[in-house]
């Protein structure tokens, strides 16, 4: 089990320059999460590289006690005209 | 991870064009998100290969070194990872994902 503010502070200080970072439990078990995270970093990443930046962020969280993490990310212009 | 694994995931990425990695398999996926992967794959009439990763403990770990990704399901077309639920499903939604397969030669082009 993790607190949302856990998974904030690991994303936020892995990835630089997020504009918007939403954390969502969606079972209130503390285990599985929904994420939107925005920054200009990803724009000259990959969708793949993107999340990949989000998990190397959670490091060993992700080996354990994040059962499940439903992940968005976005550039602030994407994030602007969803 | 040690030279026989690598060498299992190689030769499964070389002789499977299309494969995921799930949990379950595909007439029992044992997981909400790699059900909606195989749902997604069969929507695109794509040919494609499953391996059930929670009855192979050492292909579950390898996978999540191979490819730097946590999380399960993992799809890979052609040998290259593509992405995992979220990415495979904005890929389908966004019509990213059939040209891609295509590609691939996994399924028939739209005549």
């Amino acid at each position: 089990m993790v607190e949302i503010p856990v998974l904030e502070a690991r994303i936020r200080a892995g990835v630089p320059g997020i504009t918007h970072l939403a954390i969502e439990d969606l079972t209130g078990g503390k285990d599985h999460f929904q994420a939107v995270v925005v920054s200009p970093a990803f724009a000259t990443m990959s969708r793949v590289e993107q999340h990949q930046a989000v998990y190397r962020a959670l490091g060993e969280l992700m080996h354990g006690p994040v059962h499940a993490l439903a992940l968005k990310t976005y550039t602030p212009e994407a994030f602007a005209a969803r | 991870m040690d030279d026989a694994l690598r060498t299992r995931i190689t030769d499964l990425l070389e002789k499977n064009k299309v494969l995921l990695f799930m949990k379950g398999t595909k007439s029992f996926p044992q997981c909400g998100f790699s059900a909606q992967v195989v749902e997604v794959l069969k929507r695109t009439g794509a040919e494609f290969a499953t391996v059930n990763i929670l009855a192979e403990p050492d292909l579950r770990q390898g996978m999540k070194e191979y490819a730097n990704w946590p999380t399960f399901p993992q799809l890979y077309v052609d040998g290259r990872f593509v992405g995992g639920c979220d990415i495979v499903t904005d890929m389908y939604q966004s019509g990213e994902l059939q040209p891609v397969l295509e590609r691939a030669g996994a399924t028939k082009p739209a005549s």
